[in-house]
């Protein structure tokens, strides 16, 4: 159990930086995740955490003490890697082991721990094998297991399902998020999956092109997203965005030459000023065409999904994907109309991509040309 | 599919094997045919083309009866192993620290091939200098100590040059191919290790050298080999200490040559490179036999 805090943590190479000066706070025992997409330094910052990358500038600090010279072994975390990085030579307990091994634990009380692990983690008939007669799982089982036996303070995660089929990987984030409550040291998971993301988190932490762009729950991630890419990032399919000018009242936007209605309190204080206006496809609705308050649309083609389907419709060049379990069936080339419900309206400035009525304070560092890929 | 494509000259392919098939008749069947005559032969008192008596194991006899041709083969396997040690353990930790990233890796790595790039007797050359008690660079030693070292003198710091002139030249090589290998074993299971709480050294014990064995296999064949029969040898004791003092370098292959062409004892040589090849043949399958089981092929 231990709280981490990053204050303003930079990381360059050369004159090329990966973090711009990264704040963050983790409570003890927390589920933190970090998602975004590849090049954005979550694996960077998680490694800074790790003791695995040097820190350019700034300070982190478990459980109040910075850590920022000390070697990775005396930070107390443990990590599982995205390639597992398992010992090939040794066989499944000398894996687990290992850590005690180092540390001088006698023999007795190791293997009583290995067992004990092995038991945890579910491997208690492979002990004697090797990483190369495992499956993936089973793989990711011992990666697991080598980081708990040293009862850690901090579990650090590098995209550690990533490597695995679809089935398996939705079976171990099941038993990740157990585990976490069993031990409930803290985690960092960092991936670039927003199903994992929103499922492991208690705090989620969305990054891009080495900022912060957002901390917070998954729902008030998933329902106020504080900047543009945010909302494209999180959610399947993405966002859908039309740029427009909200109308001199401040009470719509204009949808190919229709009125949107938005929310007054908010529009009123933008009145007059081009947007980038935000909607979820699972928020959209298709409905007759001809139906009032609706935008003619042309259907472009169906993903049928089992469950629901996400319709993708045309108006006038822009593609609008609808989705959900309710979205009704169209034939494609049929003529709909799209209606925006207002409360589900998502408004972003077009220059900052900052969302318009979210908190001023929150104020967003702009200056993110020199960013690695 | 099998395309074959039919010459219907016969001399062209010949011509063309020719001047291959020249090279392995004259430095390679021939040698290899009067060996096997000298050595169940006794050469002509004056050389020449006079009889040649078959003399059967005779040869063989007088090569084993000799307590010097013993000395030889304990000497030469105290020196291929001793060289092999140091050379192998030096190119080790060189191979670490480079591959650590140590400061100056990158020019360090482009010179330490340079040694094994340079011919064993100009090597010799190069330490005789170097190592000469009474004006080489060591000569400081002899201030402190009257024959501290000594090469000329002592048969013990003889040895000791002729090893550190061969691990020297072979570090090198060894280098470069522990260096490759280190940089095939994937950076995370280094760091996985690091985090698992081990140092350096640790490391290099529980993970690198593990998986670095079938790299260490092949170098330990190879340098034993070289050592104990190479040219390279030769060069080396030939520059520096010519067999000496009292015969305490005098390893097997320059045995063999000095008591050919200076001795021009044919018969004794000859019959003395048949053991050698015999031993080494020995070595290796030994080496095959009982060390490569213990290496992980991953």
């Amino acid at each position: 159990m231990a709280e981490i805090n990053i204050r303003n943590v930079r990381k360059s190479y050369g004159r090329t930086q990966i973090l711009h000066g990264v704040d963050l706070d983790f409570k003890s025992g927390e589920f933190v995740v970090i998602l975004g997409p590849s090049g954005c330094g979550k694996s960077t910052l998680l490694r800074m955490i790790a003791g695995l990358e040097e820190i350019s500038a700034g300070e982190i600090s478990i459980d109040g003490t910075v850590v920022n010279d000390l070697e990775p072994r005396d930070r107390g975390c443990s990590m599982v890697f995205q390639n597992y990085a398992l010992y090939p030579h040794m066989n499944v307990a000398a894996n687990i082991g290992y850590a005690l091994k180092v540390a001088g634990v006698p023999r007795a009380e190791r293997d009583r721990r290995i067992t004990e692990t092995a038991r945890i983690v579910g491997l208690e008939e492979m002990l004697d094998r090797k990483p190369a007669q495992l499956s993936g799982g089973q793989r990711q089982r011992v990666a697991m297991g080598r980081a708990i036996i040293r009862e850690p303070k901090v579990f650090l995660f590098d995209e550690p399902l990533s490597n695995l089929d679809a089935k398996l990987r939705v079976q171990m984030r099941v038993e990740i998020r157990r585990l976490h409550k069993r031990l409930s040291a803290t985690s960092v998971f960092v991936t670039h999956d927003q199903v994992e993301a929103m499922t492991l988190a208690d705090k989620l932490i969305v990054m891009n092109k080495g900022h912060v762009e957002q901390v917070g729950t998954p729902l008030e991630i998933y329902h106020r997203p504080r900047t543009r890419f945010v909302g494209t990032f999180i959610g399947s399919p993405a966002m859908n965005f039309f740029d427009s000018t909200i109308a001199p009242g401040g009470n719509f936007v204009l949808l190919d030459g229709i009125q949107m209605a938005i929310d007054p309190a908010l529009g009123r204080d933008n009145a007059g000023s081009t947007v980038s206006v935000g909607i979820r496809p699972e928020h959209c609705r298709l409905v007759k065409a001809g139906t009032a308050n609706s935008v003619p649309a042309t259907v472009d083609f169906v993903e049928e999904l089992g469950s629901g389907r996400n319709v993708h419709v045309d108006i006038d060049g822009t593609i609008f994907a609808v989705g959900g379990d309710e979205a009704p069936f169209f034939e494609t080339g049929a003529t709909v109309g799209l209606q925006l419900p207002s409360e589900h309206i998502h408004l972003f400035s077009r220059d900052t991509g900052l969302r318009l009525d979210d908190a001023p304070a929150l104020k967003h560092n702009t200056n993110q040309s020199t960013v690695a890929a | 599919m099998n395309k074959r494509t039919v010459f219907k000259s016969w001399w062209l392919p010949i011509a063309f094997a020719l001047p291959q098939l020249l090279l392995i008749f004259f430095f390679f069947y021939w040698p290899a045919t009067s060996v096997l005559t000298w050595a169940f032969s006794l050469e002509p008192a004056f050389g020449g083309v006079g009889e040649r008596l078959f003399v059967g194991w005779d040869n063989f006899r007088e090569v084993f009866a000799d307590t010097e041709y013993w000395r030889s083969v304990s000497l030469s396997l105290f020196f291929a192993f001793s060289a092999t040690a140091l050379s192998m353990f030096i190119a080790f930790v060189l191979a670490i620290c480079v591959d650590r990233q140590l400061k100056g890796s990158g020019l360090f790595r482009f010179f330490y091939i340079w040694p094994y790039a340079i011919a064993a007797p100009a090597v010799g050359l190069a330490f005789r200098f170097i190592f000469a008690p009474e004006s080489g660079l060591i000569a400081v030693v002899n201030t402190w100590s009257p024959d501290l070292w000594n090469p000329a003198k002592f048969g013990s710091h003889a040895m000791i040059l002729v090893i550190v002139c061969f691990a020297w030249k072979w570090i090198g090589y060894n280098f470069i191919f522990m260096t490759a290998g280190l940089q095939s074993i994937p950076r995370s299971l280094i760091e996985a290790s690091a985090m698992d709480g081990s140092g350096p050294v640790r490391r290099a014990l529980d993970l690198q050298i593990p998986l670095l064995a079938p790299t260490l296999f092949f170098l330990l064949v190879l340098n034993l080999t070289e050592s104990f029969v190479g040219p390279d040898t030769y060069g080396i004791v030939d520059l520096t200490t010519e067999g000496g003092p009292n015969k305490s370098t005098d390893v097997m292959v320059y045995r063999i040559v000095s008591e050919a062409f200076r001795g021009l004892n044919y018969s004794g040589a000859a019959a003395q490179s048949l053991v050698l090849i015999a031993l080494i043949m020995l070595f290796t399958f030994i080496q095959f036999r009982y060390v490569e089981r213990r290496v992980h092929y991953k």
